[in-house]
């Protein structure tokens, strides 16, 4: 399961860069989203706070909502539609959130 | 505001091939019109940019469509710095004659004399049980992926569902070396015969697609059509490992793949011609409801335009020229002189692109059929887990058989895609296990802000 779900197919020649998911440091190129450098490295980007499993987003094109991760102060962020920057850290869970949450 | 006094104030949203035209045509009548996109490129989807330090080429990007999508982008590159060009900014609602805008900047209202509304579409969904599940995500998100990441959505991937767009996308993915596990049609062969009356409006798209199956078909990719979708299979902690369906001779197959892109064709994306205040009709072709439009663009509020898909799913080459006569229209009401031969060379195009695409429903129907064998435990909603079971209880229980009052009762339509993705199908569901026609069950009234903003962003101004 260390596998990567998306498989990146070219353009792999770019600059690379680290950032952070849970702690634990992501490496991604310049130019991915969020999402692309979280899923080329991982298999998930959160879990629904209704009950039903592990999400990795729907429709990438900023219009389903369902790739929200947060930073460590917060604030939240749409994975399909943010650019990674290196250094970010990143929790894919709410911090401080009461569970479950609604929106 | 100096321009305000000298030239009315247009204001255009979207900045897809649709967009791009109208904002064009504007400012060769001498408009300088206010351009709105949520994306940080303009472009739209068909014409989506990779990101500024991709390499790819046109070619590679959008096949067939280089050429277009070329002039699509210059076109635009070259009037970005004269119009009022404003990326990165969503518009979260209309009312009292102004945009409501949500950008890095903060938030603002702009009034405004015409509106031009060009917001494009999003996939249309029929749920089926575990579509929830990590791996399974919509046709577009599967091409988006592709033409502005670079990626495939998995390392073997199924296309399953209907439409132009299932074939076109899952004929990209073989070409960019991606595995294709299958692609699985809903709709039944014998359609596009039937369909082939209207197809041959468009004869050049039609030969497109003729070759886009060959394609497949030359690369081994089963392609398989009349296909029922039982279910995407997998669990909800490790996410899809295959798909079931009933082939069309009634047997069962089960096909692994780690991803799945799930999609009917299109919808458009209304939310803002709702907030204006535009009437809706029930289309029966498509079964959904659209909003009103005039031959030329015009919705039933003045001063409202609507063009591109986000009016009608005619394609991108319909989205040019419908946006060219939205600016149009709009010019003419504002008291420009308007060349009356133009309009009528454009709206034949329009006709010819509307017939095109009425063959397409033909040949790949909304499958609402599917709607009411939905297993109870299936999700309806992914937003919150609402499934098929939640909805008909509501239905049975309380009666509720309009859409937004079944709404309020089960949350169908509430979550955070406010009813993108859940909306027809949820209709489709009340509506079989009420026994009524669909159109009975009415539609979902968008409600802003169309889409969750953010949280810390503060206020920029009014204008
Ligand atoms: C994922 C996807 C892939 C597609 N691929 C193809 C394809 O390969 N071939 C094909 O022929 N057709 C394709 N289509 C259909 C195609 O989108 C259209 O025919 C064409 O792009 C329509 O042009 P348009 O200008 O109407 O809308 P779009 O090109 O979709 O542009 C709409 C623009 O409006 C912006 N927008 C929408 N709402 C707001 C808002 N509230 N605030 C600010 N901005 C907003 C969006 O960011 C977008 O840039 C695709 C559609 C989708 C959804
Ligand atoms: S994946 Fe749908 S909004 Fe990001």
């Amino acid at each position: 399961m260390t596998q990567g779900r998306f498989v990146r197919l070219a353009e792999q020649d770019r600059p690379s860069l680290t950032l952070y998911v849970d702690g634990q440091p992501v490496t991604a190129m310049e130019g991915d989203t969020l999402m692309v450098a979280m899923l080329a490295a991982g298999r998930v980007l959160r879990t629904s706070e209704f009950g039903d499993g592990k999400r990795a987003g729907f429709c990438l094109m900023a219009a389903c909502q369902d790739c929200w991760v947060w930073t460590e102060d917060g604030g939240r962020l749409r994975a399909c539609s943010t650019p990674a920057s290196a250094g970010l850290r990143l929790s894919t869970s709410q911090p401080g959130a009461s569970w479950p949450t609604a929106n | 505001m100096a321009d305000r006094e000298l030239t009315p104030r247009i204001v255009v949203v979207g900045a897809g091939p649709a967009g791009v035209r109208a904002a064009q045509t504007l400012l060769e009548a001498g408009i300088r019109p206010v351009v709105i996109d949520e994306a940080a490129r303009a472009g739209g989807q068909i014409y989506r940019r990779q990101p500024t330090n991709f390499r790819r080429s046109h070619e590679a990007l959008y096949g067939t469509e280089a050429a277009r999508a070329q002039a699509v982008h210059d076109g635009f590159d070259a009037i970005a710095a004269t119009v009022d060009y404003r990326p990165d900014t969503l518009v979260w609602n209309i009312a009292d004659g102004q945009v409501w805008t949500a950008s890095e900047r903060g938030y603002a209202t702009l009034a405004y004399d015409a509106l031009i509304l060009c917001t494009g579409a999003t996939d249309r969904l029929m749920p089926v049980k575990g579509w929830h599940y990590a791996g399974a995500y919509s046709l577009g998100a599967a091409q988006v992926a592709l033409k502005a990441q670079a990626c495939a959505i998995g390392a073997r991937v199924v296309f399953m569902g209907s439409g132009p767009l299932l074939y076109l996308v899952a004929s990209q993915y073989v070409k960019a070396g991606a595995k294709v596990a299958a692609v699985l049609d809903t709709s039944p062969l014998s359609n596009r015969l039937r369909a082939a009356v209207d197809l041959i409006a468009q004869p050049g798209i039609l030969a497109d697609g003729v070759a886009l199956t060959r394609a497949l078909a030359k690369a081994g990719v089963p392609v398989l059509t009349g296909v029922t979708p039982l279910e995407i299979t997998g669990n909800a902690e490790n996410g899809v490992n295959g798909v079931r369906v009933r082939l069309a001779n009634g047997t069962e197959r089960d096909f692994a793949a780690d991803a799945v892109a799930l999609g009917y064709h299109l919808r458009p994306e209304t939310q803002l011609a709702d907030l204006a205040r535009c009437d809706f009709a029930f289309d029966a072709k498509t079964r959904q409801w659209l909003p009103k439009r005039d031959q030329d663009g015009r919705a039933s509020v003045a001063g409202v335009y609507l063009a591109g898909d986000g009016a009608r799913i005619l394609g991108a080459r319909s989205a040019e020229v419908s946006g060219r006569l939205a600016a149009l229209a709009a010019l003419a009401d504002l008291g420009h002189k308007v060349d009356p031969l133009t309009l009528v060379h454009l709206r034949r195009q329009v006709a010819s692109y509307a017939r095109f695409a009425r063959g397409l429903a033909t040949a790949f129907p909304w499958p609402h059929e599917q709607a009411a064998n939905l297993p109870d435990e299936a999700i309806v909603c992914r937003c919150e887990a609402v499934t098929a079971g939640d909805l008909r209880r509501v239905v049975n229980e309380t009666g509720a058989k309009e859409a937004n009052r079944a709404k309020a009762f089960s949350r169908v339509g509430m979550g955070r895609c406010q009813g993108r993705y859940c909306g027809h199908a949820g209709a489709e569901v009340i509506a079989a296990c009420a026994n009524i026609p669909v159109e009975q069950v009415g539609r979902l009234r968008g409600q802003a802000p169309v889409k969750p903003l953010p949280v810390a962003i503060a206020p920029e101004g009014e204008e």
